[in-house]
């Protein structure tokens, strides 16, 4: 295959940014997106030439490093797959394949295609957490879970931190990311005690961190790769209203 | 949003069923409007029932829009540099024209208070008999009105199609079943206000009411 790559090539955080235009050929359609990258890399390495700075990691799809905009879509054309999980043979050849790193204030780009996502660590150290040390994993039967929550909360705990959501989102929002961290726990006993403190905590950091707010577009779910529900963010907001109605919140001492 | 929102539709409800007394005459529907001035008499002085509802619905609409601004602008804020490649959303019409969708819905109130409350850009404009204001409004010669209200309709249609939906969302609806009750419902009450305020029109483009 042959391709041309429009990617967003950015010096660092102060620089303003462009698309610059590649032409890539002889890709293989086996190779996944990441691996494209890569031989676009070593072409300009041999060349000379800075490469092009992309996140990743496991490349297996579960550590929710890579992400990148590709022609519009986060992740790319693919439903329920990571960048790095994403084959060529979802491209046509003579394509051309705009690339751009996640657009959020949220997450300031660092370079070329790697933004800063440390605002979601601010949500989860918010209060995406069970503080209580509960040692080693018990017995699982010793504490019974209704089979519909269990699901529910494990159909959440999916979530990878990819920023996905953001991403997408016309609002800029990351409340499905906020929405999946909180629901794990929420619908769990362990996440009982901290429950309102929780909620509180997690949507203010979230807003502080300057995303937008929600205004139930449905364009987060579609993009993310492990489709985590939008009915989550309803839970989310269920938790909220009632904690505003309880005032302060349930934690002890807090 | 949520709760101002259903403030609003709570009263699109009441106003188009009070609207379909236009089918059972002049005399029936001139007697509901004026009707409408002595809710609340003799406890409450002549028309002061409708200053009431009508200071709540202005502070639902300004709160709604106050709302809406904010959101927007947060919105506008946590993306200051746009995709260069971006496909058209991929939720639904409805979604994504919710904003200016909502510019035109306030421009169309404005008119229509002009048009039908105080009767300045009627052709008719007689307060005492309402039913004859809207006879001469929609009449066939003024087809642009009618088109004009008909597209309003139809944005309002669109617009509660995705706020109904999102309002339920917002007040805590929260599973699966459940969102897809919420769309089913927010789209049958689309359609049905829709249409119960287009028949109006259309009943005397037709000749039906005259």
């Amino acid at each position: 295959m042959n391709l041309t790559l429009r990617i967003w090539r950015q010096k660092g955080p102060e620089d303003k940014g462009r698309m610059v235009t590649y032409p890539v050929d002889d890709v293989s359609p086996d190779m996944s997106f990441l691996e494209m990258l890569d031989v676009l890399n070593e072409r300009l390495i041999l060349a000379g030439e800075d490469p092009v700075a992309f996140d990743h990691d496991c490349r297996e799809g579960i550590c929710g490093m890579c992400g990148l905009m590709i022609n519009g879509d986060a992740h790319g054309p693919q439903r329920g797959t990571t960048a790095c999980q994403l084959h060529m043979r979802q491209f046509k050849d003579g394509e051309t394949i705009d690339i751009e790193p996640w657009r959020a204030s949220a997450f300031p780009v660092v370079k070329d295609l790697v933004v800063n996502r440390n605002a979601f660590d601010k949500i989860i150290a918010a209060g995406g957490y069970v503080t209580a040390p509960t040692g080693s994993a018990p017995e699982a039967h010793s504490t019974p879970v209704a089979k519909a929550n269990a699901d529910a909360a494990f159909e959440a705990a999916a979530c990878i931190g990819c920023g996905a959501c953001v991403a997408a989102c016309p609002n800029g929002s990351g409340m499905l990311f906020t929405a999946a961290k909180l629901t794990q726990l929420s619908l769990l006993p362990q996440g009982q005690p901290e429950r309102y403190t929780r909620v509180i905590g997690m949507v203010d950091a979230h807003d502080e961190a300057g995303f937008g707010g929600c205004t139930n577009a449905g364009e987060c779910t579609p993009a993310c790769p492990k489709g985590i529900p939008l009915n989550t963010i309803g839970r989310l907001n269920r938790d909220y209203l009632a904690a505003t109605a309880k005032g302060a919140g349930n934690t002890p001492g807090s | 949003m949520a709760v101002t929102g259903i403030l609003l539709v709570l009263f699109l409800v009441v106003h188009m069923l009070g609207n379909l007394k236009i089918f059972t005459g002049e005399t029936s529907f001139d007697h509901y409007a004026h009707w409408l001035r002595d809710i609340g008499t003799p406890l409450l002085p002549h028309t002061w029932y409708l200053w009431i509802q009508r200071t709540v619905l202005t502070v639902a609409v300004v709160a709604h829009i106050v709302a809406a601004t904010v959101l927007a602008r947060r919105a506008r804020a946590a993306r200051p540099v746009k995709y260069a490649h971006r496909k058209k959303v991929r939720g639904s019409y409805a979604a994504r024209t919710m904003r200016w969708g909502g510019v035109i819905i306030l421009l169309f109130v404005i008119y229509h208070i002009l048009d039908l409350t105080t009767g300045h850009l009627n052709p008719q404009g007689d307060a005492s008999n309402p039913y004859g204001n809207v006879v001469a409004d929609f009449a066939p010669e003024r087809w642009y009105v009618t088109l004009f209200y008909t597209l309003a309709i139809v944005t309002v249609g669109f617009h509660l199609r995705h706020g109904a939906y999102s309002a339920f969302r917002s007040l805590g609806q929260q599973t699966p079943r459940g969102e897809r009750r919420a769309r089913a419902g927010a789209l049958v009450l689309a359609v049905a206000l829709c249409a119960g305020y287009l028949v109006v029109p259309f009943a005397v483009l037709t000749g039906l009411v005259s």
